[in-house]
């Protein structure tokens, strides 16, 4: 167990490797309610979402989700954040575990308009069934037809007896659904899906797996490849600005950013070594950049990481070095994400990383 | 979740979790069923080439899990004979076999009088076992 922001969390149940393969190929639980949730209700509460947040949250319908960012003025990340619209009046947010206070200051501070902002993380537990039997194993303890669920869409609808926010998301690059329950339920739903996954050979899956799956699915992961000194356009997440729909906070900022200097880009290592965080990145033989996540990859077998780059070198098939332990070890940047799943059936909506 | 290992009472142990098994002049370097339990999944050894001189107390190379890197430090000093190439191709072998198959590297030692300065296997097991506890 690791004392992860306050949270006491496993880093594993069995094995990383092993876990992460039950996600890619069967099915994985994990708890994550350590993340954090923020609510805002009131009238004007689509005004605040769509001031405070980068994506256009007036595009959301009902019953519907997206990803998005809290930015400071300057144009850096707060953090990233899943928008869930429940009503004209109604958006719930999932936020990091290590930021929801800070998140919820900021929202707060700037809410001008006829709008609650509410600290909710108390209320909710979640749990991520994740991988390609995730859908089956769920479907065996819910009436919701989880099957006409679309990815990044939600249902509140009972698992058993207890009330739940169901919501085809995750963290892993692999279908899935995120889960929402009141604390004092998530025992007995957890031990309830471990044993409707059995007969797939679910396995219960800890931190380590959590991040070498989002790291194969190139999801950014806060205080790695965004933090208050990163801008969505750095991060190559300008797909979740919509510089287009009006006023909103960091804007300005992010005006004078497009086009920017440095660039996120993953590689992969060709010499012996593995290319983690924070070390440096050399070309030419001179500091470029540095990595921000970097491990070995399960299910392609190879060492890989995202780094920053210069704008002008972060395409696929640039040379580089990596300085592992004051010695530089060979490597190439590649494009991303790493890892897409394959599409199993028409129903499916979208790749790894739906841009919807 | 912690299987019980057989700690070889002809090994010396240090607090760094490595071990070393000597015969006469020539000792066998690894780390510890516990390190590898408390790493996880080894994905990669970084190891000293023959010729090299370690000395007690210093990193001689690294063992990385999926989540991070750990340095190996030498419980003797002396001069690397031969490197586990095996090991550096299937760095998995290392959690299965730790004592035996997942050697890191045999020395010639140069002061074979270091070796009383470690802990029995008795000792060891008295260690991990107050440090799990804490």
């Amino acid at each position: 167990m690791v004392d992860f922001g306050g949270w006491n969390m496993p880093v594993q149940y069995s094995s990383i490797i092993e876990e992460h393969n039950a996600v890619r190929n069967a099915v994985g639980l994990f708890d994550v309610s350590h993340m954090g949730e923020i609510e805002i209700r009131g009238p004007e509460a689509l005004r605040l979402a769509d001031y405070v947040a980068t994506n256009h949250a007036a595009k959301l319908k009902t019953g519907q989700a997206h990803y998005s960012a809290l930015l400071y003025g300057h144009g850096g990340f707060v953090d990233d954040i899943l928008v869930h619209k429940i009503s004209e009046t109604h958006f719930f947010i999932c936020v990091n575990a290590g930021n929801q206070e800070k998140d919820f200051e900021h929202i707060r501070a700037l809410n001008r308009f006829d709008a609650e902002v509410e600290f909710a993380s108390e209320h909710y537990a979640q749990l991520a069934i994740q991988g390609p039997k995730a859908l089956a194993t769920l479907q065996k303890l819910t009436g919701a037809d989880l099957a006409a669920i679309k990815y990044y869409w939600f249902v509140d609808h009972a698992v058993l007896d207890v009330p739940a926010r169901i919501a085809r998301t995750g963290y892993t690059g692999e279908d899935g659904f995120e889960i929402y329950v009141a604390p004092n339920q998530a025992q007995r739903l957890w031990d309830e899906i471990l044993h409707a996954g059995q007969e797939f050979g679910i396995k219960p899956c800890g931190l380590g797996a959590r991040n070498t799956l989002r790291l194969e699915a190139k999801m950014a992961l806060y205080g790695h490849e965004i933090t208050a000194s990163i801008n969505p356009f750095e991060a190559d997440l300008g797909w979740i600005v919509k510089m287009g729909k009006g006023d909103f906070v960091g804007r300005e900022a992010l005006a004078k950013a497009q086009g920017p200097a440095r660039k996120l880009v993953g590689f992969e290592m060709i010499g012996r070594g593995i290319g983690r965080d924070g070390y440096e990145v050399w070309m030419n033989g001179k500091p470029a950049g540095w990595v921000t996540s970097g491990g070995p990859s399960p299910t392609l077998n190879k060492n890989i990481g995202l780094a920053y780059l210069p704008a002008t070198d972060a395409t696929p098939g640039a040379r580089v070095e990596i300085m592992i332990r004051n010695a530089p070890v060979e490597a190439v940047t590649v494009a991303t994400p790493f890892y897409r799943r394959p599409k199993q059936t028409p129903d499916r909506e979208g790749g790894a990383w739906s841009k919807a | 979740m912690e299987q019980s290992m057989n700690y070889p009472n002809s090994y010396k142990y240090t607090k760094e979790h490595e071990w070393v098994h000597a015969e006469g002049e020539q000792a066998t370097i690894g780390v510890t069923d516990h390190a590898q339990e408390e790493l996880g999944d080894i994905v990669f050894i970084d190891l000293p080439q023959p010729g090299k001189p370690i000395a007690k107390g210093q990193s001689f190379g690294s063992v990385e899990s999926v989540k991070a890197v750990s340095d190996v430090y030498a419980p003797v000093s002396g001069t690397v004979i031969e490197d586990n190439e095996a090991l550096k191709k299937s760095p998995e072998t290392l959690n299965r076999d730790p004592h035996d198959g997942g050697w890191l590297i045999k020395v010639k030692l140069s002061d074979p009088a270091e070796l009383n300065d470690l802990l029995s296997a008795e000792e060891y097991q008295t260690y991990i076992g107050a440090e799990k506890s804490e």
